[in-house]
């Protein structure tokens, strides 16, 4: 353990030692009315964390025996997971304050399931990829039951932590026999072992279980099934995190081992996740078109979008994990607007999930009415939003990888999701008179739907250059 | 200052059009007929410093994809010059006469907001009149194209609550699209040969085109003729010549200052600009010249006869102006390219004049239209009575023969008749074109003596309060009548007399020998007689010049290739030909006077005694008829099989079928796989983990 090692993680120490320091303060203080602040100081902390990330020297660094990368990809990753979590934070608050749910815990839990998905960003072995997978996972389990008098948010947390322990096990077998076929955890390792040609069998079964338990961290279909239940069930701030900062993770810890480790056997992985993308697209699509909750939307509509970020990954490009990258930012962006949007749907101070609640909402509240429908029609992919353009990435990845089917497939099932966006703007502009939503605020949840609803029509120019920055993290990952 | 007069009327048609509840209807008029006015005053500057040298003034880079680079640039020639000074005074007066015109409107109810919109239309239109007469590429032109189609589409509409303007819009668009379709395969084929839409590039392939073939349709053609007819089936259809003619008279919907503006002095006029501004190309193209000028003659003569019999004072002027454009095409036809623009010079003048005229009668009539409930008008409306008769003098071609003293139609209509002459050897052209003339003298006089002579017939009451307009609508009467005198005699030399001064005015090189023969005089007649001698030892200079020039690209506005000696046949035409037309505006005015002033009994007993070609005529030929049984039912047909059968029986089905049935049916069972259970959960899991091995192991991925 030598001082390059720690400098290449410092940021993540920062992270951890103040969680922990925020933990040790608040808990021999003055325990939840320290909330407040503790929130605006994490997302600031997360916030210079994410600049000093993003405006480091370039270049790849490797600590600890290779076990931890720090490359472009992953500081492109871990650039969003921080902003990401930061804007969820600061808009979750309010709400929160207001219903007497913002305990101390929340920022410290939600610093140190970042810092596992840092470490999962940057992993560079089986062991790393683990730990670090657990460490965001077990502080997300608790999360989810924050509300522990409320039967829905223990459900909802329960489900999460039995079902996430069984994909754990799944991931955990399928490393074992990576680990017995390769003899090594390290990824640099397993990818001499899984060149072209004499890849045994055992290798690839193991392959598929590890990709097992990583389609349960990013729900893609079949291993979705806990996505509604806990979006539903968990407290709105809870879920919007859930959609953003460790779907990024996921993504990218699922780009990492498959190009890192077994980069050399893309055809294998590459037919698998094309069927968990068509899955989830096609399940995502439909499926959503029965829900009336909107937050059981969202988690619909996270599994579809999830399906197009893999059609990216299984492209098996250098413009495939581009895409992907391009995507996922898009994906963040999108939904940290929604969700804010949903923050703010209340109906005597109570919050409304019902999407039928929205009704005439264009005639009460024109201007948000209007940020809602900008990002509903981006979700849905009509341009020219910038969703559009995060679709048009993918599909074009897919195709220029030969997966022209799966491009026509993604194409026909986000005709079918269109629906669902597009109704919601039919019951806000066109819906019958009803009982109506309160009259919103001015507040952190109005300044980032906006600021989202803008980036998706500005972003159309340059896309704020993370075109760039996905080119140079993907040129980092596949080399 | 291009750019000044490109953009502000764009400027002041938003403002007008989006801002008017805020500035007030009235500013809104104000702003784009001042506006309006001041680029008008712009262009003449332009017009008159411009010394004859081609230039162009990048805006912006426009497109620019591989190899199709456009820039959005104002080209600023000859050519481009007399457009801009054309526009921008007749769109200038319309302005000032609509604010007259449109200040009351029967169409409306008094509360209703209709004069900032018209006003923004007009504003709109010039603005992309002016962008197609500034273009110095192919697809700047069509975006001017499109827009002067669309805005005339909004302005023979806009009395939209009226059916018969919306259908009347809706056939003057759908009959462009005929054209537009030619000129568009037009372009392609240009950007195809060439690899440019810009103009510098496509003409100096002029040579190569004329020695290329290209198959289109299973049939090689040679490239030149074939894309020098594409470009004029666009020219036909925005200039209504035969065959797509048939919107013009209807577009006659529209407001009378429309009419003026577009569907007289410069809309229609564009196919006329374009196919002289095409030169280069066309100089290679002789069978598409020669389609050109029997389509240009076609259209004077059909549209004149069908101009004899019709009743409304507008659609008279309609067929007229329908007939005038065969002229131009005619001129443009036979390589006459500056006598064309000569014509469309003087007759944007005469004919907005004479429209304007109609307008105001009109106006003072309480939208009376049918000249039969006319008459005894001159003292009424004296101002009015004045301007359209200087319109029908300069229309009819008054003028002195042998000498160049006449009004504007006398000079440019004869420079016409007489390229004619020369270029089709005394042909098709030139006897129908004096036959057209005749006719055009007769119902220009018929319709003056309806109007304004003997006794009122029709309404009493109309009459009795028939009214002088204000003054917003009689200055550009006046205005125009100047125009409608002198400017044939002030642009003579320059556009056909003196072929040194043309060569100059349009920055042509003068490599014609015939040129210093011409040189001295200050007039073609001087040197009728020596010229003869000197083509024979001119043709071998002038070869050796064009050649030069091929290589190069062709220099100045127009391109004239080094056998085109029409304008110099044209000065040598012999005197029986000169006087014709002159002679023929003699039997139609005087045919005119009898039948409607000496024995006005006399026209109703013709119709009856030849009734088939009476209804023949004012049938328009039946055009309209022909079209409706061979074109537009069987389309209506094929359309409604496609409707009914293939869009609603079967895609209609299937969509609905899999959006109401198949999908809510997976979204049930979708649901019902959300039990609620975890064991459920777990399980789907499980047997997914199973799914994927599977699919690796079938998948060949293991071996």
């Amino acid at each position: 353990m030598t001082e390059a090692d720690l400098n290449t993680i410092l940021p993540e120490i920062v992270l951890s030692l103040y969680a922990i320091a925020a933990l040790l303060v608040a808990v021999y203080s003055g325990k939840d009315k320290l909330a407040g602040p503790l929130i605006w100081i994490t997302a600031a902390l997360m916030a210079v964390l994410a600049a000093w990330i993003g405006f480091a020297e370039p270049g790849t660094h490797l600590a600890f025996g290779g076990m931890f990368v720090d490359d472009g990809f992953a500081r492109f990753a871990k650039v969003v997971i921080l902003v990401s979590a930061a804007s969820v934070l600061l808009m979750s608050r309010d709400y929160m304050m207001r219903r007497g749910m913002l305990k101390f815990e929340y920022p410290v839990l939600v610093s140190l399931s970042a810092v596992g998905m840092m470490m999962m960003v940057s992993a560079g072995d089986l062991m790393a990829l683990y730990m670090g997978l657990e460490l965001q996972s077990l502080a997300l389990y608790v999360v989810a039951a924050m509300r522990r008098d409320s039967l829905r948010s223990t459900e909802a947390g329960l489900k999460y932590f039995v079902l996430g322990a069984l994909s754990s096990g799944l991931l955990l077998y399928g490393a074992s026999l990576v680990y017995g076929y390769a003899g090594t955890t390290l990824f640099s390792g397993i990818i001499d072992a899984a060149g072209e040609g004499q890849t045994p069998i055992g290798l690839l079964i193991g392959l598929v279980f590890v990709m097992s338990g990583l389609a349960f961290k990013i729900s893609a279909v079949p291993f979705h099934m806990w996505t509604p239940d806990v979006y539903e069930g968990s407290p709105t701030p809870v879920t919007a995190f859930f959609a953003t900062a460790p779907k990024m993770a996921a993504m990218g810890l699922f780009a990492r081992v498959l190009f890192d480790a077994f980069g050399g056997v893309t055809q294998d992985w590459s037919q698998v996740l094309a069927l968990l993308s068509l899955l989830s697209m096609f399940l995502g699509a439909i499926a959503g078109v029965g829900q009336t909750d909107i937050k059981r939307l969202m988690a619909y509509s996270s599994i579809a979008h999830m399906g197009y970020a893999l059609m990216g990954l299984a492209a098996g490009t250098a413009f495939g994990v581009q895409a992907m990258l391009v995507y996922m930012a898009i994906y963040v962006t999108m939904s940290v607007g929604t969700f804010a949007f949903i923050l703010t749907m209340e109906r005597d101070g109570e919050p409304v999930t019902d999407m039928r609640a929205l009704n005439q909402y264009a005639k009460a509240e024109p201007g948000r009415a209007l940020a809602m429908l900008v990002l509903l029609f981006s979700l849905a992919g009509v341009p020219p939003m910038v969703g559009f353009f995060g679709k048009l990435y993918v599909l074009r990845a897919a195709y220029e990888g030969g997966l022209a089917w799966l491009a026509i497939a993604g194409v026909i099932a986000s005709v079918i999701g269109a629906f669902y966006y597009l109704r919601i703007v039919y019951y806000m502009y066109f819906g019958e008179e009803g009982e109506t939503l309160d009259r919103g605020r001015t507040s952190m949840p109005w300044v980032f739907l906006m600021g989202s609803a803008a980036v998706m029509l500005l972003g159309i120019f340059n896309l704020f250059g993370v075109e760039g920055a996905a080119i140079t993290a993907a040129a980092a990952l596949v080399n | 200052m291009e750019k000044t007069i490109l953009l502000a009327p764009l400027f002041s048609a938003l403002i007008a059009g989006f801002g008017w509840k805020i500035i007030g209807e009235k500013t809104a008029q104000w702003l784009t007929t001042g506006i309006l006015f001041l680029i008008c005053l712009l262009s003449w500057i332009l017009f008159l410093t411009h010394d004859g040298e081609a230039y162009t003034v990048t805006i912006f880079r426009w497109i620019d994809s591989g190899l199709l680079n456009a820039d959005w640039a104002i080209r600023m020639d000859r050519l481009t010059a007399i457009m801009l000074i054309v526009v921008t005074s007749v769109s200038a007066l319309v302005h000032l006469y609509s604010m007259g015109y449109m200040a009351h409107d029967e169409n409306w109810a008094e509360d209703e907001a209709y004069r900032a919109r018209f006003f923004a239309y007009l504003s709109f239109f010039t603005f992309a009149m002016l962008s197609l007469v500034t273009a110095d590429n192919l697809v700047q032109m069509f975006f001017g194209w499109e827009g002067v189609g669309l805005a005339s589409y909004l302005l023979i509409g806009f009395y939209y609550k009226k059916p018969s303007a919306n259908a009347a819009a809706m056939k003057a668009f759908l009959v462009n699209r005929v054209g537009d379709f030619g000129f568009s395969l037009a372009i392609f084929g240009l950007f195809f040969l060439t690899e440019s839409v810009n103009f510098s590039d496509i003409f100096a392939a002029g040579p190569q085109l004329a020695e290329t073939t290209i198959t289109f349709l299973w049939t090689d053609w040679n490239a030149a003729n074939l894309l020098g007819f594409l470009l004029f089936v666009g020219a036909m259809g925005k200039s209504a010549q035969l065959f797509l003619h048939t919107w013009l008279p209807d577009a006659m919907e529209g407001p009378t200052p429309v009419s003026a503006l577009i569907h007289a002095a410069t809309m229609v006029t564009a196919g006329v600009f374009l196919v002289c501004r095409m030169s280069p190309l066309y100089e290679y193209a002789p069978e598409a010249q020669m389609i050109i000028v029997y389509i240009g003659a076609a259209t004077a003569f059909f549209a004149a006869t069908v101009g004899l019999v019709q009743n409304d004072i507008k659609r008279v002027i309609a067929y007229s102006t329908c007939s005038q454009l065969g002229y131009m095409f005619v001129a443009a036809g036979v390589g006459a390219y500056s006598v064309a623009m000569f014509h469309l010079l003087t007759h944007a003048f005469f004919k907005a004049l004479l429209f304007l005229g109609a307008g105001s009668v009109i106006h003072s009539m309480h939208h009376e239209q049918d000249m039969r409930n006319y008459g005894g008008l001159r003292k009424k409306i004296p101002l009015t009575f004045w301007g359209m008769m200087m319109g029908t003098l300069a229309i009819t071609g008054v003028g002195i023969p042998l000498t160049h003293i006449g009004f504007a139609g006398f000079l440019s209509k004869d420079a016409i008749i007489e390229s004619a002459w020369a270029g089709t050897a005394g042909g098709f052209a030139f006897w129908s074109l004096v036959v057209a003339a005749l006719f055009t003298s007769f119902y220009s006089w018929r319709l003056m003596f309806m109007t304004f002579w003997g006794k009122p017939r029709g309404d009493k009451h109309a009459h009795e309060h028939a009214h002088e307009s204000p003054w917003t609508m009689t200055v550009p009467l006046g205005v125009l009548s100047l125009g409608a005198i002198f400017s044939g005699m002030l642009g003579y030399n320059v556009f056909f007399g003196d072929h040194d001064k043309m060569n100059a005015f349009f920055g042509m090189p003068a490599h014609h020998a015939e040129a210093t023969v011409d040189g001295a005089g200050h007039a073609s007649e001087a040197a009728t007689h020596s010229t003869e001698a000197d083509t024979g030892h001119a043709a071998p200079v002038a070869d050796a010049a064009g050649e030069d020039m091929a290589h190069a690209g062709p220099i100045g506005a127009i391109y004239m290739g080094a056998d085109n000696t029409v304008i110099d046949d044209a000065h040598h035409a012999p005197t029986w030909v000169k006087v014709s037309p002159f002679f023929a505006m003699l039997i139609g005015l005087i045919t005119a006077m009898w039948f409607y002033l000496w024995q006005p009994s006399l026209p109703g007993k013709l119709a009856e005694q030849q009734r088939p070609l009476y209804l023949f005529l004012l049938n328009k030929w039946y055009f309209d008829e022909i079209y409706d049984a061979i074109i537009v039912r069987p389309l209506l047909w094929i359309g409604r099989i496609f409707w009914k059968k293939g869009d609603e029986g079967t895609i209609d089905r299937i969509v609905d079928g899999v959006a109401t049935g198949f999908v809510p049916y997976l979204t049930r069972l979708a649901g019902k796989a959300q039990s609620g259970y975890i064991f459920t959960y777990a399980f789907s899991m499980v047997l997914g983990i199973v799914i994927l091995v599977t699919w690796m192991v079938i998948g060949g991925g293991a071996h």
